[in-house]
């Protein structure tokens, strides 16, 4: 007997469609919104609260590995931003008792309240190993139509996250100081180790506030975060002792007027780049950036300490790399990603900066490198990276 | 750092028989540990009494010592192969202990032996309570708080401290005795007073209560260079208070937000550093408020665990090999992926899937405890399963359990009774049923949540679960929507249970579904959540509702070649329970070797993840899902895609495997046929067939109902023996003495399903001896692998007896006899493959007591100590090959002067069970066995006394009561104990007898004629050995009190006259001379064949009879 594969579906309104024309169907979650972004896959077990207010997901819709999402609902403690940046997002399965001690809302409510749209039920699974074999593919996600016809429109355009320049999308408009440190949770990851205090300027590139908090524990005493369009004149009116670079979203070598601010600003004090900062770093100390096949996102990737010949488990959420270079003998290896032997990492000694590609402040992930933030704030490097 | 050269041979130690909390999960990390060493070229030595486990299969190691875990003979091990280094890591408890003591005596300085994996400090302070807490206290991290109290002043001075709730928990008391919670001071003053009575040392601890809260587990592995991962996180459905053996599991953890869990984890670094673990897997324990940021520590183990071993399954890390080879110098950075082979093992697993494991209970073995879980844990196995969503794992791990009542269903004996909020605060193992049931009658989620404090989280999927079911049971089947039968398959419903919602049945449910397409996918365990390509051949099924086309890759299939290669699928045995243990998943690892060495594909099924068997490069393929018609016809047809199935084997998995083969349709059963089978497991069948051989079984008769049997028991007179059809392990078997008898066990025997009737009641045989069989076929020849006495008397299970190979008191000619018939039998039912016999003798009659036409129990016992691969011969049997094709023949089977002699010795889980009589009979309940070799008879049962712990007093009280009719028989018992230097206590009866014979003794009282008595004796200490029989219902129940102290006190105790006899001499022996020390492959010198597959492999020649040497003393 010839089986035949029943179109359960029919009624259902909502549809994720991918550029290569194949399609899931789903539940439809949160808003009720056409949306359209590159497919990205996040591989870790729990932190869907702080993936999901990540700014660095700006224009991505985020494929849940995990099989059940929003178990504890919503926490504002637990928002790495103001609001959800993603196009939107896919989950397997959402139970959610509403019991958690932390909770105050619900996922569903939270997206709804975010407008983004999200799908429960595909095959989270087959769409995750799709992308590892084909790469990133953009997608639409849509929770009001499955009208494939239509929804096929969107990509009538070349779509690539190769040149799309999103920071300033998700940068504050206005400068702030940011005033509250780690509690609760996630206290003593970060202690200060003198009371040197100092000023600590942020270039908000769709910053996470962990990263913000950790600055204060580590010791700075007055942490400024400022636009990502503010220039290096600015900055040095603010007299920084020591410059952060944050993460953020996008195709860093789109950011070029940024990259040739920060250039002015190299050698002034000490900068710090994280993930998006690290790769405005590089391409201001002349390195390149390259796009990878479907991007590192999770909280379990190895990354090696080459100097203290020493593993740690990171965050990690990027879909671009720096290409390190032998030319550039000044500019020294300080991290590589053990999966892919990628670059995870450097500094230039002279220069006083130092780049990290995953994520220290994790949020979420694993705690393992946020002494980075120490080292930073004393301005010492040398007890991590020799 | 890379591999340490200065070592090359290392000792390992396994954990000896099985017991509760320490089962055959340590034969897998062993296992796993001696394939990885060897691999790297060490040479290594491997001790572990218990013959059962693939891991003292001698191919496992260069060097296998079946020898007592303790530190008196693995010191002469030692001694005799000077390895430079031991790994006691991956033996659980026992290892770590005995590894403390060989610590302490000084051995390692002595012989220059390296303890790697831990060191002996970590160990001392991951043990010691209090070394532990006060690392817990430098580091900042929290504990319970508590305090150990002498005096009813302490105690209300550190009430105030510890504040309440609080535990009270006197010291030295079994089964909890004096202890409970209390919630006031008044309460605590009250309780306090008789806690202290209660402790022999007036001590108690009293501690916060963190009953309630939800407790988690981490699974980590560190290495030399401090780095630290976690390998799986694991969540207690059930909360603290529970034993984690015995709770419902989740992988990875669902409840706990990511903030939570990062604060977990940097405790595990902080712990782990702490502790000063060097290398290797841990697992670390904690307790979450529920309702508050709050957290405790609550222990830590220093080695792999049986978490480590579900952790391994659930995640695809192998964590045992790992461990071994951070042990040898490797650090986690220099060792690849073993799934990905891409990627470093210096990574955390990421999970698409949920894991549940669900323990499996026997209380019904032990009616006479309480069926409470508590901090002591119970379950003697367990299943898990794999599932794209909570419920669709909790499904198939209930279905996986193979009880009589389906998934969520509630169990027969609960049909009647009333149910309530009350019942499921309780703590009882079948909880989840009642709390679904109470669902299924509207009880509120809240409501059920006060009552149990389980996270509603688990719970609110439970009801809906229900409120699915309850959906389905208003449809019938024409009116189903294919919606509809879709949710119910994805949230893990079987075909069985949904036809039963519908009143349809299976097959028709499993038609509709193929209609309208809905069927599972074939996932595979990645370890990476899809991230990176997998080659590991390790697959599990989930329904998806929303799909698109498979892109899973097949793993080590040779498909690309153009041609399909041929495939066996071997059924695993699923979860460990008593009578079906760890014996069964040697013979199917064995069974997959030579399905391998034949050039063949083998194919695993099973859901235990405790085994070898579901290790993920045992198989070719390994499917880890619930041993159910339905999953394994998916099974075939997934495979049927890649390879040409040449049959299934179903001999090899135990009761399990033999009663789904019942099942399968469309594909070959390899070996023998079903027909056979049916005829010698179902009684009547089984009548005629022995009928027709003119072989005498005990008069009986088959009866179908309650009345029947009153009837029979009446005409064939007491005692009798009552024995259900397809049964396990002797459950629900009886001998019965009395009608008073019989009408206590009606209530039982009439709610026995329907499978297990008709019942057989035998006239029962007084002191006949037991004698096993084990016997193969390859459908025309039989060999005759072992014939084995049993040293207790039939009618007690023969899992139970100790028994002896060669037989010790056996004729040639009752040998020859017995060999005849079985041959007979076998012949009959053209038997290809596996089967046991039993029989028993009786004043010089051969009475046939069972067939079990399947590989037995006694298999891996047999193996070794023959020093033949008999499964390997069976297995070639089953597919094909002739014995004469390949060159097997008859051993010899009559005993021979100066041959070494091998015995089995069984252990038991009475400890745990309080209020069990420990009296021995046709119903299976010990947990384990062991195996012990020696020159003689006696030297083997003396080490085999050692090693299934009994402490063997060298001097002391002897305290003798025996029935009337063995009061003959133990004069010259008494006399030679009194040689030995021991004293005689007897009871007065005893006693008199005794002096008549000029024994001196001084009499005690029994426990009913007062004051000073016998329990008295043994509770202070005076008695170190106990032999008492006894028999008639009022004599057990006086005597009751004795052999229960005599348990709890440790003492050795012997309850038959036949194996108090052959202890008093072993005892003569240890006392007398040295017991010595000798390795399987010097008892069988030489080389066996080579486990790696190869497409030809000569055909084995299994060695002569063996041809035992006399362990050098």
């Amino acid at each position: 007997m010839k089986s035949k594969k029943i179109n359960l579906q029919s009624k259902s309104n909502s549809i994720l469609l991918l550029e290569d024309g194949s399609f899931y169907r789903g539940r439809s979650f949160g808003a009720k919104k056409t949306e359209i972004g590159e497919l990205v896959f996040h591989t870790g077990h729990s932190g869907y609260q702080e993936v999901l207010t990540d700014p660095s997901y700006r224009k991505q819709i985020i494929v849940f590995t995990a099989p059940h999402i929003g178990n504890q609902g919503f926490h504002p403690d637990d928002w790495e931003s103001k609001a959800c940046w993603a196009s939107g997002a896919v989950m397997r399965n959402v139970v959610d008792a509403g019991f958690h001690w932390r909770r105050r809302q619900s996922l569903e409510a939270f997206l709804t309240e975010a407008k983004v749209p999200a799908l429960i039920g595909p095959d989270t699974r087959r769409l995750v190993l799709k992308l590892r074999s084909s790469g990133n593919m953009w997608a639409v996600i849509s929770t009001e139509t499955a009208n494939i016809k239509e929804l096929e429109k969107h990509f009538d355009h070349k779509l690539s996250m190769e040149g799309l320049s999103l920071v300033r999308e998700v940068s504050t408009k206005t400068s702030y100081t940011w005033v509250t440190k780690s509690v609760n949770l996630m206290a003593d990851h970060v202690e200060a180790r003198s009371s040197k205090g100092g000023r600590c300027v942020v270039m908000d590139f769709g910053v996470k506030r962990q990263i913000l908090r950790y600055l204060l524990d580590s010791g700075f005493e007055e942490v400024i975060v400022v636009p990502s369009r503010t220039s290096a004149d600015e900055i040095m009116s603010l007299s920084p002792d020591a410059l952060l670079l944050s993460n953020g979203p996008g195709d860093p070598a789109a950011e070029k007027e940024i990259v040739a601010e920060v250039q002015k600003l190299l050698g002034r004090f000490p900068i710090f780049g994280i993930c998006l900062g690290h790769q405005i770093l590089a391409l201001a100390l002349g390195l390149q950036t390259y796009k990878l096949k479907f991007g590192h996102h999770g909280a379990n990737h190895p990354v090696k300490n080459l100097h203290r010949d020493f593993v740690e488990i990171s965050s990690q959420n990027h879909g671009f790399a720096v290409l390190p270079a032998s030319s550039k003998p000044e500019i020294e290896m300080t991290y590589i990603n053990l999966n892919d032997q990628s670059l995870a990492g450097f500094r230039h000694k002279g220069l006083n900066v130092c780049g990290i590609q995953f994520h220290p402040e994790s949020s979420p992930g694993p705690i393992d490198s946020a002494k980075l933030f120490e080292y930073f704030h004393e301005n010492n490097w040398e007890e991590a990276f020799g | 750092m890379p591999r340490r050269n200065d070592i090359k041979k290392i000792l390992v130690i396994g954990s000896g028989p099985i017991q509760i909390g320490q089962a055959c999960e340590f034969d897998y990390s062993g296992t796993q540990a001696l394939r990885a060493l060897r691999a790297e070229g060490y040479t290594t030595v491997l001790v572990n009494s218990n013959p059962a486990t693939i891991m003292t299969d001698p191919s496992m190691a260069d060097r296998t010592y079946i020898e007592p875990l303790t530190a008196e003979f693995v010191e002469k091990i030692i001694e005799r192969e000077r390895p430079d280094a031991i790994l006691p890591t991956l033996g659980g408890q026992v290892a770590l202990n005995l590894t403390m003591e060989l610590a302490r005596h000084g051995v390692f300085e002595t012989y220059k032996v390296e303890v790697l994996g831990a060191r002996i400090p970590s160990i001392d302070i991951a043990e010691d309570r209090e070394k532990f807490r006060t690392m817990l206290a430098e580091n900042s991290l929290p504990f319970c708080r508590s305090r150990v109290i002498r005096t009813q002043a302490e105690g209300i001075a550190a009430a105030e401290e510890i504040g309440f709730p609080m535990i009270l928990r006197p010291s030295f008391t079994l089964g909890g005795t004096g202890g409970g919670a209390v919630y006031n001071r008044e309460e605590l003053a009250e309780k306090l007073t008789d806690a202290l009575r209660a402790s022999p040392v007036s001590e108690v601890l009293l501690e916060e209560s963190i009953a309630g809260w939800k407790e988690v587990e981490y699974e980590i592995m560190a290495d030399r260079k401090g780095q630290v991962v976690v390998v799986c996180t694991i969540e207690n459905l059930d909360p603290m208070g529970i034993h984690t053996g015995d709770s419902i599991t989740v992988a990875p953890i669902q409840t706990l937000t990511d903030k939570e869990h990062q604060r977990l984890r940097e405790a595990c670094k902080i712990i782990a550093r702490g502790v000063g673990i060097e290398t290797g897997g841990c697992n670390i324990q904690f307790a979450l408020d529920p309702q508050s940021e709050r957290w405790v520590v609550v222990e830590m183990n220093p080695r792999v665990s049986r978490s480590s071993a579900l952790a391994s399954k659930a995640t695809g890390f192998p964590i045992a090999k790992m461990a071994a080879l951070l042990a040898v110098g490797y650090s986690l950075d220099e060792l690849q992926n073993d799934i990905t082979k891409k990627t470093p093992a210096s990574f955390e697993p990421a999970l698409d899937y949920v894991v549940v494991k669900i323990p499996r209970f026997t209380f019904e073995k032990f009616q006479q405890s309480e069926p409470l879980l508590g901090t002591q844990m119970k379950s003697v196995g367990e299943v898990m399963a794999l599932g794209r969503s909570f419920k669709e794992a909790l499904m198939k791990a209930l279905y996986s359990l193979e009880l009589s009542h389906q998934g969520l269903e509630l169990p027969k004996d609960w049909h009647s009774q009333d149910l309530s909020l009350a019942v499921i605060r309780a703590t009882r193992y079948d909880r989840l049923y009642l709390i679904a049931e109470l669902f299924r009658r509207g009880e509120s989620l809240e409501a059920i949540h006060q009552a149990t404090s389980i996270d509603p989280w688990f719970l609110v999927q439970i009801k809906e679960l229900i409120e699915q079911e309850r959906n389905l049971a208003s449809k019938s089947m024409p009116k189903l929507q294919p919606e509809e039968l879709f949710d119910a398959k994805v949230n893990g419903f079987s075909d069985l249970s949904i036809a039963k919602l519908l009143s349809t049945t299976e097959s028709k449910v499993s038609q509709l579904r193929k209609k309208w397409g809905i069927e599972s996918s074939l996932n595979q365990v990645d370890t990476c959540a899809g991230e990176f390509e997998a080659l590991t051949p390790y697959y599990y099924f989930a329904y998806e509702k929303y799909p698109e086309e498979s892109l899973v890759k097949v793993g080590r299939s040779s498909s690309a070649l153009g041609t399909k290669p041929e495939s066996v699928i071997i059924l695993g045995s699923g979860p460990n329970r008593i009578g079906q243990g760890i014996e069964f998943d040697y013979s199917c690892v064995k069974a997959v070797q030579s399905v391998n060495a034949l050039g063949y594909e083998s194919v695993m099924v099973n859901c235990n993840p405790e085994t070898v068997s579901t290790d993920y490069d045992i198989s070719t393929r390994l499917y880890f899902e619930p041993l159910l018609w339905e999953t394994l016809k998916r099974i075939i047809d997934e495979e049927s895609k890649r390879s040409r199935i040449k049959g299934i084997i179903c001999q090899t998995g135990g009761q399990t495997a033999l009663r789904l083969s019942q099942e399968i349709r469309g594909v070959n059963i390899l070996g023998t046929s079903s027909a056979s089978i049916d005829r010698a497991e179902d009684r009547s069948k089984f009548e005629s067939l022995l009928k027709k051989l003119k072989l005498k079984r005990p008069k009986g008769v088959n009866v179908r109902n309650l009345s029947e049997l009153k009837r029979a028991c009446r005409q064939l007179g007491y005692p009798v023996l009552v024995r259900p059809s397809y049964v396990l392990g002797g459950r629900a078997m009886h001998i019965v003495y009395s009608d008073q008898q019989l009408e206590k066990i009606s209530l039982e025997i009439e709610s026995a399903p329907a499978e297990h009737w008709p019942i057989l009641v035998d006239r029962f045989l007084e002191d006949a001896i037991e004698v096993d069989v084990d016997c193969i076929g390859d459908g025309k020849d039989v060999i005759v692998t072992a014939v084995m006495e049993h040293i207790e008397e039939a009618g007690i299970h023969s899992g139970d007896s100790s028994c002896t190979l060669p037989p010790v008191t056996l004729t040639n000619a009752v040998i020859e006899k017995i060999h005849k018939l079985s041959v007979k039998i076998a012949k009959e039912l053209k038997l290809c493959g596996f089967m046991n016999i039993q029989v028993a003798l009786h004043k010089n009659e051969i009475y046939i007591l069972e067939v079990n036409p399947r590989a037995s129990r006694t298999i891996p016992f047999v193996c070794k100590a023959t020093g033949s691969d008999w499964v390997s011969v069976g297995i070639k049997a089953i597919l094909g090959q002739s014995f004469k094709a390949q060159s097997v023949k008859q051993p010899d089977l009559y005993p021979k002067k100066g041959q070494a002699i091998a015995v089995k010795q069984v252990v038991f889980p009475f400890l745990k069970f309080p209020g069990v009589d420990v009296l021995l009979g046709p119903e299976m309940r010990s947990t384990g066995e062991i195996m012990a070799v020696g020159g003689d008879f006696f030297e083997a049962f003396a080490k085999g006394l050692l090693a299934s712990h009994h402490r063997l007093p060298k001097v002391g009280t002897a305290f003798v009561s025996v029935k009337d009719s063995d009061k003959s028989k133990i004069i010259d018992l008494c006399v030679k104990l009194k040689d030995l230097g021991f004293r005689i206590i007897a009871t007065h009866g005893t006693a008199e007898f005794l002096r008549r014979a000029d024994v001196v003794s001084s009499g005690v009282n029994k426990v009913k004629e007062g004051q000073p008595h016998i329990v008295d004796a043994i509770i202070n200490m005076e008695i170190d050995m106990v032999i008492n029989t006894t028999d008639g219902e009022s004599a057990i129940s006086d005597s009751f009190s004795i052999r229960r102290s005599a348990l709890q006190a440790g003492l050795p105790y012997f309850t038959t006259l036949t194996a108090a006899r052959a202890a008093v001499s072993s005892l003569e022996r240890w006392i007398r001379g040295d017991l010595g020390v000798k390795a399987l492959q010097d008892y069988f010198p030489t080389k066996r064949v080579n486990q790696k597959p190869s497409k030809r492999l000569e055909p084995k020649l299994p060695k002569k009879q063996m041809k035992l040497r006399q362990a050098k003393a």
